[in-house]
């Protein structure tokens, strides 16, 4: 089991589910975040937080999503943890509502 | 006078209590832009607090969390002082006249008795008493638990009593590789336990376990989880509920009792069953706990606030 961040948070990056993580797993690039597997304790505080719902329970991933789980995995490591909430990427909102949120 | 925050007088912070939130306050200070000593007060010998002693031993991925602090630990401001406890060994004004500040993070640590006829019986425990026990708790780690009996009734239906009823559900194998406390791993090995009960005061559309805890019902080794299809039944409020977007969680769990209500008969040793609107009233025994006397509830009040009434109408387990 672990816990993955999908493509809604493409171009938004809202950083509210690092506010509340617990072991600092969020990893982030220009684009978006991942959660390294090998840290998250799969506490799912994140999840609830999250304004685009982009993160998903493994067991909960739809099947279209289930790639995610090895970009995550690739992903995250190598990337600088985020260890605090950062601003959104500009044109966030915008995404936010273009997702339908 | 210089204010304290700086390299030659740095902000002297004590901590009490070295749980999560003893630590995540360590954490800031340690990050902020002050130069800060920290003394962490500790009335156990070793650090953590409930996700040492209370977070359950077969959730070790959880437990990582550990890792973060034992990092924050190693920082050269902090300085950890196990086997003191504040108040009794050491004063809150003495922590204040070598201190700039104090920060009270000792958690809840008290008890609750249901507060009803025969909750001091042998045999009743609260889940803090049961929970310490299998955690090594230095409190606990030698109390008793009888498990000679075929039922256990576990009364509350939020994430402790399901860590709680999955310890009791699962086998030796399962256990054995945890962090589980010697001791209650050989109690747990010995056990006779065939049925579970875990009883709650509102309906399954009410109930506070997480998703995720009541799916490791589905996957024990030697227990099935079962539920009567007739409680699963539902009020308009309830129903109400369960629509609401923001209690997606709910839903969750009466979409995954529902699969449970559902299960061919179970040919397992162990049974886990989740039984709805009833508050235990009184536990009865001779001696020791023998029987439970459950009232049955029905829930009144607007959608997201019902709250359970009793019904008149008892049963015993
Ligand atoms: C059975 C159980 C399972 C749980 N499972 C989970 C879970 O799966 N996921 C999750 O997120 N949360 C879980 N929790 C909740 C989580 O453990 C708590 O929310 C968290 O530990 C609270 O942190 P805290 O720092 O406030 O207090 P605590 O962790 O309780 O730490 C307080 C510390 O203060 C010390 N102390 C108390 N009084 C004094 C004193 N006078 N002087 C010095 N020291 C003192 C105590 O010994 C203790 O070490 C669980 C809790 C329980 C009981
Ligand atoms: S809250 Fe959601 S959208 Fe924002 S950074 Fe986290 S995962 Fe991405
Ligand atoms: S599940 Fe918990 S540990 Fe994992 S990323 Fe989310 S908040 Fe962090």
């Amino acid at each position: 089991m672990t816990t993955v961040v999908t493509d809604n948070c493409q171009k938004c990056r809202f950083t509210d589910c690092v506010s509340v993580c617990p072991v600092e797993c969020f990893h982030y690039d220009d684009e978006m975040l991942y959660i390294d597997p090998d840290v998250c304790i799969d506490c799912s505080a994140c999840i609830p937080e999250c304004p685009v719902e982009a993160i998903f329970e493994e067991d909960d991933l739809p099947e279209a999503k289930q790639e995610w789980i090895a970009i995550n995995a690739d992903r995250a490591a190598p990337l600088p943890v985020c260890i605090e909430a950062m601003e959104p990427l500009p044109g966030a909102e915008e995404r936010k509502s273009e997702l339908g949120f | 006078m210089n204010q304290p925050g700086t390299k030659d007088n740095p902000l002297r912070i004590a901590i009490v209590g070295s749980g999560p939130s003893g630590f995540y306050s360590t954490e800031a200070l340690i990050r902020s832009e002050l130069t800060v000593k920290v003394d962490m007060f500790e009335r156990l010998p070793s650090p953590y607090g409930l996700v040492r002693s209370g977070v359950a031993p077969d959730h070790q991925k959880l437990k990582q969390a550990i890792q973060v602090y034992a990092k924050i630990a190693e920082q050269p401001e902090f300085n950890f002082i196990g086997n003191v406890t504040v108040g009794k060994d050491i004063s809150i004004a003495e922590l204040c006249t070598t201190h700039h500040a104090v920060i009270f993070t000792y958690g809840a640590e008290t008890n609750r008795r249901l507060g009803i006829s025969g909750d001091d019986l042998p045999g009743s425990h609260t889940a803090t008493e049961f929970v310490g026990w299998y955690n090594g708790h230095p409190d606990y780690r030698d109390r008793i638990f009888d498990l000679s009996h075929e039922t256990a009734v576990i009364i509350g239906q939020g994430n402790v009593a399901a860590d709680v009823s999955r310890i009791l559900a699962k086998n030796v194998d399962e256990l054995k590789h945890t962090d589980i406390a010697e001791h209650a791993l050989a109690v747990l090995a010995e056990s006779n336990i065939k049925n579970i009960y875990i009883i709650g005061r509102r309906g399954p559309a009410q109930a506070k376990f997480a998703s995720k805890e009541i799916k490791e019902f589905g996957e024990l080794a030697i227990c099935d989880p079962l539920v009567d299809p007739d409680e699963l039944l539902l009020n308009s409020e309830s129903e109400n509920e369960l629509r609401d977007k923001s209690n997606s969680g709910s839903k969750k769990n009466y979409d995954i009792l529902s699969k449970y209500s559902s299960l061919p008969t179970s040919n397992k040793q162990r049974q886990c069953h989740f039984t709805f609107l009833k508050s235990p009233i009184k536990i009865i025994g001779d001696g020791r706990v023998e029987k439970i006397i459950l009232e049955k509830n029905k829930l009144t009040g607007d959608p997201m606030r019902q709250s359970a009434r009793g019904t008149g109408q008892t049963i015993e387990r």
